[in-house]
């Protein structure tokens, strides 16, 4: 039993090493004193500066940023309201919706990509933060869909009922009891669109057209070109910030976790 | 839509509200797929033809190569993931928490600086062949190679195998591992006929999230295989950002390229009893 | 149930998270027994189960099976099933491969293993259910399943653990019926965990009482039930009233303001003690002339008895009784001396 665990926890750390072995690498080059990838001259925090100045980047945070919440929103409103009403309709219409709702999700990113590019060349949409905005909102939706819909079919339906016994009209019934509700599945299709949006390279990169372009898009080209640790600083500022969400974000669902199983009690 | 009749319980809404989602999921996601369509199976003037799909053949090897190469990273993905899931699924509280918010973290990272991370490690200059120098070996050709587009490929999907893997691991309680061992059967017995069987939903979902990104991949055969190790999806991208554009020869390709796809989740859809919610993350 | 001793647990301790599970058990289980470890939640009963079972390691201590020391030994290597809480089928197998599954492991032949089967599906009475999806079965036709698979490996022992929790009343007794059953025709060892104290007298040889990882009593229902060694095991099994009292001497005891006589001896002279009556015990009667008068607070009918709580002596007594009582009554009570258990007063 002993060696089992042993080998099982030195499997574990090897894969772990794996996983993070790049991510240190850049983390540790972002303080290197020159150029170079591959030898360390020095402790500086001269990129981390540089990278503050650098208008395209700042730039094109910005222009992710708006995107990003902008299109969240509308993926939010347009996706809830597709929960809804799919969650009233017959098996053989929702199959059909759903499957075509999943198929961004599904397809490989290059062809939605391209088909979204071929449609705005057709409607002659001007390439930029419209074509941007558009184009994330269709991969968001589903998205939110998909944290809305278990959480209307996991609602009792008895609460809608009972609010129309008590006295509401379908209307506020529904924003006083439905609304609150799902409201969680609401949040975090949200924030699940919000990342997916920060974090899209390659529809982005098919219509976001030459003049504007979102972090991910400028960091392939920074790539391209790789001259500068800045990409390394870039690195570490990112990696640090989705450390920061991921912790924040399980240790309060922990905290609520942790009420509840109290409440539970014991076994054995 | 217009078709079906819509039973309005009079204490209850209806479908009305999905209605503005479907007008945007018409005009977004169907209309664009039947444009690809169509600029493939038409020439210039807009005639019918199969030219285009005909002149995709030319770039068969290249297709065989984006499978071949996919393919095995699938495989990679699996053999590491497996027990690393298994492992996870087992522990508890705490450690288990830990453990899996670790493992997941290195995909909230961007996809572009992760390949870009292994670039300076490859390199002929890189990290692993200045540490090989010490020894006097080398310096090894990594980069640029099929070898270094397979690496980019596992390490930047492979969270997606660890994730449905791990999750359907998580429902094969303990109860039903110890009752495996107490009916006799010692530890690779109960993989083989308990734990294997019952994780292969999570395989296939796995599978299909990790073969269907990096068959269509253009990023990491330009950043880690150079010019020499093209991809479907950097031929794709020739066509529509290259310096020709070429859109009929590009849907083409395109519509090749889904029809791979959809083959290859149709196969993986035998071993799912799943539902689709469940399985996308 | 036999005289030999099959299983021996030897000053077993379990610590896990610094805590103490198991703080030192010794006990001794014989071959066609039936033994129940009944006891609270969180009292170690599943515990050391599974330290029979060899899921659970014991921190120190030894356990012997048939003479052999068998720390360390895997449960695959073990001669003993188990029946687990929530069943634990194969989701992925039907009944038959369900059932056939150990043997399958044994790599019996396929026309032994089919006619075992069968003759264990008939046993817990699920003939022609061979094919069905587990899916598909009730809580008590899953219960049954998960009994053949233990049962058709023909172990020496059973371990049971709280098997029929998820069962309704109804179906619960009928299934303690078949188990007793089972274990009688197929002469084997089961060893069974509850919390429920009416199910361990029903079926148990013997019991064994315990709370916070300790054993507290071990011996028949009737044992247990007539003669609790604590006021743990008396407030546990049954129902009681327990009292202060004061031993007088010998076969007296003082309680509720009047002395009666007893049949307990070897307490001190003027000792505090528990005193533990039964609510089926006490004889109720006229208001004058009983020892202990008091009113009636409230009368439930029951079905088999009224139960009924009278308020006398600053005590709430429990009465069991075929005769009705009306609220605000005032009663007499009185108890023979046979019925009146004494105690030692639990450290607290």
């Amino acid at each position: 039993m002993r060696k089992s665990k042993w080998f099982s926890s030195l499997y574990v750390w090897l894969v772990m090493v794996f996983l993070y072995a790049p991510i240190a690498v850049l983390i540790i080059f972002s303080f290197n004193d020159s150029k170079s990838r591959n030898t360390w001259t020095g402790f500086t925090l001269r990129w981390y500066q540089e990278l503050f100045h650098d208008r395209v980047i700042i730039q094109s945070f910005v222009v992710m940023m708006v995107v990003a919440i902008i299109s969240s929103i509308i993926a939010t409103i347009l996706g809830t309201l597709a929960a809804i009403g799919l969650s009233k309709m017959n098996k053989k219409l929702k199959s059909i919706v759903m499957t075509f709702t999943y198929l961004p999700m599904i397809n490989p990113e290059i062809i939605t990509g391209v088909a979204l590019m071929l449609l705005f060349i057709y409607l002659k949409m001007e390439f930029g933060m419209q074509t941007l905005i558009v184009a994330h909102i269709t991969f968001n939706v589903p998205y939110v869909i998909l944290n809305v819909l278990p959480k209307l079919k996991q609602m009792d339906r008895n609460t809608y009922d009972a609010a129309l016994d008590l006295g509401c009209n379908s209307f506020t019934a529904f924003t006083k009891v439905v609304i609150p509700e799902i409201m969680p599945g609401i949040v975090s299709g949200f924030l699940m669109a919000l990342t997916y949006s920060m974090d899209d390279f390659v529809i982005s990169y098919f219509v976001s057209g030459a003049s504007i372009q979102t972090l991910p898009v400028a960091i392939y080209s920074m790539t391209r070109r790789r001259v500068s640790p800045k990409i390394n600083a870039l690195s570490t500022i990112m990696f640090a910030v989705v450390l920061l969400v991921l912790l924040v974000y399980n240790l309060a669902g922990s905290r609520v976790e942790k009420t509840g199983r109290r409440k539970q009690g014991g076994d054995r | 839509m217009k078709g079906t009749s819509v039973k309005k319980n009079k204490s209850s809404w209806g479908v009305l509200p999905s209605i503005p989602y479907i007008a945007w999921m018409v005009t977004f996601i169907i209309i664009p797929l039947g444009m690809v369509a169509y600029f493939a199976l038409t020439n210039a003037q807009g005639q019918f033809t199969l030219e285009n799909i005909a002149r995709g053949g030319e770039h068969m090897s290249v297709l065989l190569r984006s499978i071949k190469l996919a393919a095995i990273a699938t495989a990679l993905c699996v053999v590491i993931a497996y027990p690393l899931a298994y492992i996870l699924s087992r522990k508890q509280g705490f450690q288990k928490q830990t453990l899996s918010i670790m493992v997941m973290l290195p995909m909230w990272m961007n996809f572009l600086l992760r390949t870009y991370a292994w670039m300076t490690i490859l390199e002929n200059n890189g990290l692993i062949n200045k540490f090989l120098s010490l020894f006097g070996i080398g310096p090894l050709q990594m980069i640029n190679t099929q070898g270094a587009v397979i690496l980019g490929m596992v390490y930047n999907y492979i969270p997606f195998m660890i994730l449905p893997l791990y999750t359907t691991m998580c429902k094969i309680g303990n109860d039903v591992i110890e009752a495996a061992q107490d009916l006799g059967g010692s530890p690779l017995q109960v993989m083989a006929k308990v734990v294997i069987p019952l994780s292969l939903p999570g395989v296939s979902t796995g599978i299909t999230m990790v073969f269907v990104p990096a068959i269509s991949t253009f990023i990491i055969s330009k950043m880690l295989g150079g010019g020499t190790n093209q991809l479907i999806g950097d031929i794709i991208e020739l066509q529509f950002l290259g310096n020709s554009y070429n859109p009929n020869l590009g849907s083409a390709i395109s519509l090749v390229l889904m029809v791979v796809v959809l083959l290859c989740m149709s196969i993986m859809s035998n071993f799912d009893d799943e539902e689709m919610e469940g399985r996308i993350l | 149930m036999k005289d030999n001793i099959l299983i021996s647990l030897k000053d077993i301790v379990v610590e896990f998270d610094g805590q103490r599970i198991l703080k030192g058990i010794n006990l001794d289980i014989h071959d066609e027994e039936f033994v129940t470890f009944l006891g609270p939640s969180g009292c170690g009963k599943t515990t050391t189960l599974r330290i029979i079972g060899g899921f659970v390691e014991p921190t120190a201590g030894d356990i012997y099976f048939d003479g052999k020391k068998i720390n360390g030994v895997p449960p695959y290597k073990r001669n003993v099933n188990t029946v687990f809480q929530r069943y634990a089928l194969f989701p992925h197998l039907n009944v038959f491969d369900n059932v056939a599954f150990g043997l399958n492991i044994k790599k019996m032949d396929k026309k032994v293993i089919a006619q075992k089967v069968k003759e264990m599906l008939k046993l817990v009475g699920l003939v022609g259910f061979e094919n069905r999806n587990i899916n598909q079965l009730s809580g008590g036709q899953q219960q049954r399943v998960a009994i053949a698979r233990a049962l058709v490996n023909e172990p020496k022992v059973l371990l049971l653990d709280e098997p029929l929790g998820a069962l309704d009343l109804k179906l619960r007794k009928e299934m303690q019926t078949e188990l007793m059953r089972i274990q009688k025709s197929l002469k084997i060892t089961f060893i069974y965990v509850t919390h429920d104290q009416e199910e361990a007298l029903t079926m148990s040889d013997r019991v064994v009482v315990m709370k916070d990882g300790e054993i507290q009593q071990i011996g028949t229902p009737q044992d247990i039930y007539n003669e609790p060694k604590n006021a743990f095991v008396a407030d546990f099994i049954g129902e009681s009233n327990i009292i202060d009292g004061v031993m007088y001497e010998d076969f007296e005891v003082e309680f509720a303001g009047q002395a009666f006589k007893c049949v307990d001896k070897g307490f001190a002279e003027n000792e505090r003690v528990d005193v533990v009556i039964r609510p089926e015990d006490i004889i109720v009667g006229d208001y004058e002339t009983s020892p202990i008068s008091g009113e009636v607070e409230s009368v439930i009918f029951k079905g088999v008895h009224y139960e009924m709580s009278v308020d006398a002596h600053g005590y709430q007594w429990l009465i069991h009784s075929t005769q009705s009582q009306e609220v605000g009554a005032h009663i007499g009570m009185n108890v023979r001396p046979e019925d009146i258990h004494i105690m030692k007063k639990m450290e607290v």
